[in-house]
Formats: structure tokens, C-alpha cells, sequence
């Protein structure tokens, strides 16, 4: 997925994207900060990006927020970790969960470098004001994550915050196919990705 | 024996004692669970016998199937395809779960899990969401542990 921040930075109150992820995937929106669940969500660059920001960031990076989100790695920590293989890596790329054997150990939390991931420290149906009667829930005492929208792609759509973005900021498509619009964009802007030295291979790019 | 006398009768009325739940029932039976069936529809996937007999197994391999393998479709014995899906499928006809998932599970006190993520048709219409604002951090701590 390529992030065009310069998009996102002239609308900073669009969250047209989080709003349409959440309520798809029936997210709850839990007020206490320590309970909070996200499966994308809005972020500065030196949280973002904590490993080259320093204090003499240019305005023109210091001004914007980024989007975040799961970056279904190349060679994804969380899997490694998972002790059940309730988290695991499909052929096509995407680091999908298994609700079913999630034991809620959080150890994939733990291993995670973006912090992409949310632990139900309670029951999140009460926090679901508009269920989306297609998706199910989630449990007390499991952990969760963007997976891509799976259930969209399964049907031929694209992920449901690529559709719901008015300006057209986000991208998606093939990595592997050096033809696909996606590596076009990559190949002729100048793009950033989310602590490249841990060597995880993240997937998702931001034009900055 | 010493204190025969006590003894014996004392075993006996501990015995009677014991076995009160099955004097109580003697003779009686449960109901028979009648699961109601949808009225527009006349086949499952499957056949009826099947159904009863193997559908948790096939519940089983679909969620196998969708999670694990990103396969979406099933193809029954007659040829014909259905989405894999208990939420937006098996509930489409089976419209409501009380009346008929619950009605044989209650009966052999079986409790899968299925409904504590997916939302019966029953429930579409949300959750209460008035208690959230009394809701505080320190209420979540008490919520009864989780049945995975």
C-alpha cells in the first residue's frame, strides 16, 4: 500500500479512512486510552518515523500526520513469535489472524515494531455503536490488528480505506508484479517506510 | 460388626441420599429438543442427516477453509456452491439462533464459543451502549473471564 502524505496533509481533518475501517470491521471506539483498539489510525512524524526524525525536522514533514496502520511485513516479527500460529503470513503477503486460536498472549505485541497491534482488555461489543452485522466482533482477551481487508479482496474489492479516501491518498495493489501501478508509484516518487533498519520489510510506503 | 444396627441403615439412607437426581427423574424424560426450521427454505447445504450429525465438523473445515486457505466457496455433494460463511450464510435461512442453535446445544449442554465474535441475526440491530458511559476503567477489571 503507498500513503500519499502530501494528499492527506492539505485535508487534516479527513479521517474519512479510519472512520470507514472502524466501522467495517466493527472496532469499538473505547474512550480510555489504556483499552483503545486500532486498526489504523493518525500519528506524527517522529512517531512515526522515530528512527530518522530528530529536532530539526522541516516544517514540511513537521506539519503533517501520517497515517499507520499493520505493514504486513516481509518478514513479520509477530509471526515468528506467535506461539499458536494464530497470526500467520498468507501466500500473497498479507499477515492474516486466526481469531479462533488466538490464546491472547500478546507476545506478537511484544515482537511488533509499529505497535500495530490491540489487545481487548475487555468485552468491546458495549463500544460498537453501529455493528456491521457482516463482519463479527471480536472477544474479551484476544488480539487484533488490520488484516487488509481479506474479506474484500476475497470478492475482487479493494480494502475498504482505499475506497473510502475522497482525495485518493491511498494505493493498493501488487508488490510483486514490477508492473503494477503500485511499483509505478513507488518507482517515481521519493517514499518512506516505517524503520526499514529492523529489517522486517514493511509493506506499506508514504510519499512525503 | 459393632454398632450394626446404625451402620447398615445409615449407608442405606446415604446411598438413597446420593442418588436423589436420579429417584427424582426416574421414569421421566427431557423434552425432545425441536429446533425450528427455516419455512422458505427445504434443503441445508447438506442432508438433513448430515447436518445433524456432522455439522460442527463441517463448521469446522469452512472456518479452516476461509481463515487459513482464503477459500471462500464450498461445493456440496449435489454440485452446488455457497459461501462459506456462519454469519452471513447458515444465518441467512437459520434466521434465528435462540430457536434453533441454542435449542439442542441448551438440551446437551454443548457451549461453542461461535457467538462471542459473530453477531447472531438476533443481535444485529447492536449492543446496548447506554452502560458505556458508566463504563470506568475500574468496571472492566471485574467483567467475567473470558470463555475461549
Amino acid at each position: 500500500m503507498v500513503i500519499d502524505t502530501r494528499v492527506c496533509k492539505e485535508h487534516p481533518d479527513c479521517e474519512a479512512c479510519i472512520e470507514a475501517c472502524h466501522k467495517a470491521h466493527n472496532v469499538p471506539n473505547i474512550p480510555f486510552k489504556r483499552h483503545e483498539i486500532k486498526w489504523i489510525w493518525k500519528e506524527e512524524f517522529e512517531h512515526a518515523f522515530p528512527d530518522i526524525a530528530d529536532e530539526y525536522l522541516s516544517e514540511y514533514l513537521h506539519d503533517r500526520e501520517f497515517l499507520l496502520l499493520c505493514n504486513h511485513c516481509e518478514h513479520p516479527p509477530c509471526v515468528r513469535v506467535c506461539p499458536t500460529q494464530a497470526t500467520f503470513k498468507r501466500t500473497d503477503g498479507i499477515v492474516m489472524m486466526d481469531m479462533h486460536r488466538c490464546i491472547g498472549c500478546r507476545f506478537c505485541m511484544a515482537a511488533c515494531p509499529y505497535g500495530s497491534r490491540s489487545f481487548n482488555w475487555r468485552d468491546p461489543r458495549p463500544f460498537i455503536k453501529e455493528p456491521n452485522p457482516k463482519y463479527p466482533t471480536r472477544m474479551k482477551g484476544v488480539v487484533e490488528k488490520c488484516l487488509f481487508c481479506t474479506e474484500q479482496l476475497a470478492f475482487g474489492e479493494l480494502p475498504v480505506c482505499v475506497r473510502a479516501c475522497p482525495h485518493g491518498a491511498l494505493k493498493f495493489g501488487d508488490l510483486t508484479d514490477p508492473n503494477s501501478e503500485i511499483n509505478q508509484i513507488i518507482r517515481e516518487n521519493f517514499v518512506l517506510r516505517r524503520k526499514v533498519s529492523l529489517g522486517t520489510g514493511p509493506s506499506v510506503f508514504y510519499i512525503v | 460388626m459393632h454398632d450394626a444396627g446404625k451402620i447398615i441403615p445409615g449407608m442405606i439412607a446415604f446411598v438413597l441420599f446420593v442418588t436423589i437426581p436420579f429417584w427424582a427423574n426416574f421414569g421421566k424424560a427431557a423434552p425432545e429438543p425441536k429446533p425450528e426450521l427455516p419455512k422458505e427454505y427445504k434443503k441445508c447445504v447438506e442432508s438433513k442427516d448430515f447436518m445433524r450429525r456432522e455439522h460442527m465438523k463441517l463448521l469446522r473445515k469452512w472456518r479452516f477453509d476461509v481463515v487459513r486457505n482464503n477459500m471462500r466457496v464450498y461445493i456440496n455433494s449435489e454440485g452446488q456452491t455457497f459461501d462459506m460463511s456462519l454469519q452471513n450464510e447458515c444465518m441467512r435461512c437459520h434466521t434465528q439462533k435462540k430457536k434453533f442453535c441454542d435449542v439442542c446445544h441448551d438440551y446437551v449442554a454443548a457451549h461453542p464459543y461461535c457467538w462471542n465474535c459473530h453477531i447472531p441475526p438476533e443481535e444485529k440491530k447492536g449492543w446496548a451502549t447506554k452502560e458505556t458511559e458508566n463504563l470506568t476503567e475500574e468496571v472492566s477489571s471485574k467483567q467475567p473471564a473470558s470463555h475461549h
